[in-house]
């Protein structure tokens, strides 16, 4: 999905043709994405609502207080350092696992080919609840703890797929002719893969592996089925509606927001230098 | 020898993983919703078929709904993420990768934390309707919030990226040469849209309705956060019958039948467009 | 447009081979796991076996609802200091149901759940852990604050008679909470909840044992008394109510922000919520026991018998029980404490206290919802108790109602 952000040096369509009459299409995109921003813009202006009670929801005043008390909810902390270790680990095995496989789909010819693409598709299909469910059942049969163990392969698993098809995507696209040329210029395999066909895939697995990151710290479905006694970032949050969010949860969501705006701004930044 | 060895080697890792926690659970709960018990006795095998018509008679209402939600929403998705695909990818010029951004962007925010934000914003007098009532816009006893179209405003909102994306990515590959001649050719903009464009990039509208429908029907966040009586939808139920009730062989029954509804449709569809397609389309 | 359209759809499909090989697989799995899931019963533990050989540790895991304690951990620090034993404390108990749902599996399996104490309410979730066996029997031998302390109303209950596995961190009344600037007459009756006038913008509560109760005191039924056939009664009323249009949403707890909001008017609600709304946000939210009656809960502590620290454990709660403790943590969680101590205590200080903190305190004192009257006490009611097996009827029957 994310593969699509590299493309930014694509021919630029309908370009030249200006004519100077109201853009509908740019004003309808501009409403889009208005809408995809206005409970994120609800949701940084409520980080710094001065609250008195509990429940941050009427706007009470400024203040910059909750920036400085963002990490006071021990729990809330151990939640958010739960779901980052979690989605760490989510991205390094499922990014490898995930690489392996899409690079033997895209560069091989193998039996039972068909069968993995049907069951990947399954797995990128299947509502996160039958997920969850499957995964909850089978742990219950078995009498396996659900917990921390439990979460990571369930992230693990709804993610593998995702990488895969990202990493072969890039693998099709490949020049075989490189990697031949390397093998005639007296390279092993090993080498090979190593100095020519890993570097090119590169950009595709790390956006299979942030794809899974992203994924796995948004997941709250599948997580709440396998969670056991372990409580993830969106686990708390929906804990605490009973009690009322706290500001720090506001807090927690604009600091992970800025951090995604900061890539971004990094990608477009990047991608003109690249272009220039 | 080795050559032909090395794509199962490649392959294997994630064979074994999907195999071990994507089959064999599905298969598990297979059996576990032909069992019958209870959790402090226990739950025996016994093939009890009655579980299946027990979930279908119970729960066909929010089956049914679950399935006309996840549709309203695919069917909004449609309509506001095709225009926008559209536009960016044909008049979104050397800014097109920002807006893709721009699009992408809500997903770091947690999914959980973006749909309360939702209800807050929408609540009576909050800030939207609450602004528009002050000036009269709206009858002060107006409401959105804890009504279907509440909840599938939400699945559409929760899902748009997955429409925009798939659409985005067949659009951008598309010649555009191909578009300028086709304007050349038809008289207007309109025949050489349907004619030319649309027929192209069907297979991303496809697999964009593949990603919004099915993750937009078995959701139960938005409804529960969102929704008021008579929204439950079907996510909802096999959760409280899982995790509430125990009473996991009916909660199984239930899994079951949603997902060969959904199935269903998956396979059908994807022999009508093939698969291989639109996994390319998804992984753009 | 034909031919593109075509194109577009006639590409690579699956054949029939691959679905049989995906039913293979599937088939090989169902082969694996066509056992069934075993019984969870545990044998109960005679309470001298139990404590038999068990030692201190030197620190402990406790379970509790987020915010049910200050975040600077007070009392949790008091203890520490007192006995050296340190707690791990977690907000982990977000649902009780779906709490309890997570810890069976191990619990059956006779293993550690990672928590050596949690907080249950005393619903259908703790019934159904004492008739299993998972709950370990408390020895009151080494609990001699508790002893001293607790109050009468809560010596004598009914979902664990003399509090052999269990003893109450905090109790709420379940009553009706109102908003002043909508609702321009004073709420008196759980039939309030029926007027049509409020056609709306009323809140319910979607737990079954909550809901239960309204119905069934709206029908002038006792819930301790009750039959199935009230229950069905009581699940008819509701339904009307429903299909009336009067009900808004049925909340799992998060009723507190859409009563002050406006997008409901009169709603189900706990005690200690609209007193905490109140007190820190300056709102005017009013809480009434209805002429009928209302429900009174209460959040047990109670120690799981695969605790790995039940010395430590049992230590913490017989801590909790001394007074000026409690008086501690009823000041921020703000619903009933078992300790009618605590009250004096508090009154004490707020007589030491000047101010701002002197009017906090002295409102809580004479709040009757943190302090319930006798009067007050004599219209509150236990959940429905169920009979081991029932819990699958009445639960569906309300679940009928607000699931549907």
């Amino acid at each position: 999905m994310t593969a699509v952000l590299e493309d930014t040096a694509a021919p630029a369509g309908a370009r030249g043709r200006t004519r100077r009459r109201v853009d509908w299409g740019k004003w309808f995109t501009w409403g889009v994405l208005a809408w995809l921003f206005a409970p994120i813009t609800f949701m940084i202006a409520f980080s710094f609502n001065d609250i008195q009670g509990r429940h941050n929801v009427t706007w009470e005043g400024f203040t910059l207080k909750w920036y400085g008390q963002a990490f006071d909810h021990a729990d809330l902390t151990q939640a958010l350092l739960y779901t980052l270790a979690i989605g760490v680990l989510t991205m390094v095995i499922a990014g490898t696992i995930g690489s392996l496989l899409g690079l033997a789909l895209g560069r091989h010819r193998f039996r039972g080919q068909g069968t993995t693409n049907l069951v990947m598709f399954a797995a990128i299909c299947a509502p996160e609840v039958v997920l969850g469910a499957a995964l909850l059942s089978l742990f219950l049969l078995v009498g396996i703890a659900t917990g921390f163990m439990a979460i990571l392969l369930a992230h693990v698993m709804f993610t593998i797929s995702f990488v895969a098809i990202t990493v072969r995507a890039r693998v099709i696209t490949l020049d075989p002719n490189l990697e031949e040329a390397a093998r005639d210029l007296g390279a092993g395999p090993w080498t090979t893969f190593r100095l020519v066909t890993l570097p090119m895939l590169f950009p595709a697995i790390m956006a299979g592996g942030l794809l899974a990151f992203a994924l796995s710290i948004d997941d709250y479905i599948i997580t709440s089925f396998v969670a056991g006694d372990v409580t993830t970032f969106p686990l708390w949050i929906w804990g605490a509606t009973r009690v009322g969010i706290p500001p720090q949860v506001n807090v927690m969501g604009t600091l992970i927001f800025a951090v995604g705006v900061t890539l971004a701004v990094i990608n477009v930044v990047v991608a003109k230098r690249r272009r220039s | 020898m080795r050559r032909k060895l090395t794509p199962y080697l490649l392959a294997l890792p994630g064979w074994a993983w999907l195999a071990l926690f994507f089959v064999v659970p599905l298969a598990g709960m297979a059996s576990l919703s032909l069992t019958s018990g209870n959790v402090i006795t226990g739950f025996e095998q016994t093939f009890n078929v009655a579980n299946y018509v027990d979930a279908i008679s119970t729960y066909s209402e929010q089956l049914v709904r679950s399935l006309l939600y996840g549709l309203g929403a695919t069917v909004i998705c449609v309509a506001i993420g095709y225009p926008a695909a559209y536009w960016i990818a044909f008049h979104g010029g050397k800014h097109k990768s920002t807006y893709l951004l721009l699009i992408l962007l809500p997903f770091f925010v947690s999914f959980v934390l973006r749909t309360i934000s939702w209800k807050f914003t929408l609540s009576d007098n909050g800030v939207v309707l609450g602004t528009l009532k002050s000036f009269g816009l709206l009858p002060a006893d107006f409401g959105v919030l804890n009504t279907a179209p509440a909840v599938v405003l939400g699945l559409a909102y929760n899902f748009l990226p997955f429409m925009v994306l798939p659409i985005y990515a067949v659009l951008e590959r598309m010649d555009h040469r191909v578009v300028e001649a086709a304007h050349d050719l038809y008289a207007s903009k309109l025949q050489a849209f349907l004619r030319v464009v649309l027929p192209i990039s069907l297979p991303g509208v496809f697999a964009g309705g593949l990603m919004t429908f099915i993750p937009t029907t078995a959701d139960y966040v938005n409804a529960s956060v969102l929704g008021g009586p008579g929204n439950t939808m079907i996510g909802s139920i096999i959760q409280t019958q899982y995790l509430v009730n125990n009473d996991y062989p009916i909660a199984a029954a239930i899994t079951f039948v949603l997902m060969a509804v959904l199935l269903l449709g998956i396979f059908s569809y994807a022999r009508a467009l093939g698969t291989e397609r639109v996994m390319e389309v998804q992984a753009k | 447009m034909r031919n593109p359209l075509l194109r577009g759809m006639t590409q690579a499909r699956y054949g029939r081979r691959e679905m049989l090989k995906f039913s293979a697989m599937a088939a090989a799995g169902l082969g694996l796991s066509a056992c069934g899931v075993s019984g969870q019963q545990q044998q109960a533990v005679a309470e001298d076996d139990f404590w038999q050989g068990k030692k201190e540790t030197g620190s402990l895991t406790f379970a509790n609802w987020p915010l049910y304690i200050d975040s600077k951990r007070t009392q949790l620090k008091q203890f520490t200091k007192a006995t050296g034993i340190t707690v791990n404390y977690k907000e982990d108990v977000q649902d009780i149901a779906a709490f309890a749902g997570k810890l069976q599996p191990q619990l059956a399996n006779g293993d550690a759940t990672g928590y050596d104490m949690f907080v249950l309410t005393n619903g259908i979730e703790l019934a159904r852990f004492l008739a299993l066996g998972y709950l370990a029997p408390l020895d009151h031998g080494q609990m001699p604050n508790f002893a001293a302390n607790i109050g009468e109303a809560y010596r004598d209950n009914s979902y664990d008679p003399g509090n052999k596995h269990t003893a109450p961190y905090a109790s709420g009344i379940t009553g009706i909470a109102y908003n002043p600037k909508y609702v321009d007459r004073e709420i008196t009756s759980i039939a309030d909840l029926w007027d049509p006038k409020f056609k709306g913008k009323v809140g319910m509560m979607s737990d079954p044992q909550e809901i239960a109760n309204f119905g069934l005191l709206l029908n002038g039924v006792n819930p301790a008394d009750s039959t199935e056939q009230d229950w069905q009664a009581a699940a008819d009323k509701l339904q009307q109510q429903r299909d009336d249009g009067l009900v808004r949403s049925y909340y799992a707890q998060d009723f507190v922000q859409p009563l002050t909001n406006g997008d409901v008017w009169l709603t189900m609600a706990w005690s200690g919520d609209i007193y905490q709304q109140n007190a820190e946000a300056g709102t005017d939210l009013k809480f009434v026991v209805p002429e009928e009656g209302a429900t009174i809960w209460t959040d047990v502590m109670c120690i799981p018998t695969t605790s790995e620290a039940p010395v430590d454990s049992l230590k913490l709660i017989d801590f909790l029980y001394q007074p000026d403790i409690a008086a501690g943590l009823t000041e921020y969680i703000t619903y009933i404490p078992p300790v009618p101590k605590a009250q004096d205590i508090l009154r004490e200080q707020a007589h030491d206290a000047s101010g701002k903190s002197r009017a906090q305190l002295e409102r809580l004192v004479e709040s009757p919802l943190v302090f319930p009257t006798d009067e007050d006490y004599s219209r509150l009611h236990n959940y429905v108790a169920l009979e081991p097996g029932k819990e699958k009827a009445f639960t569906s029957v309300f679940h009928a109602v607000t699931q549907a």
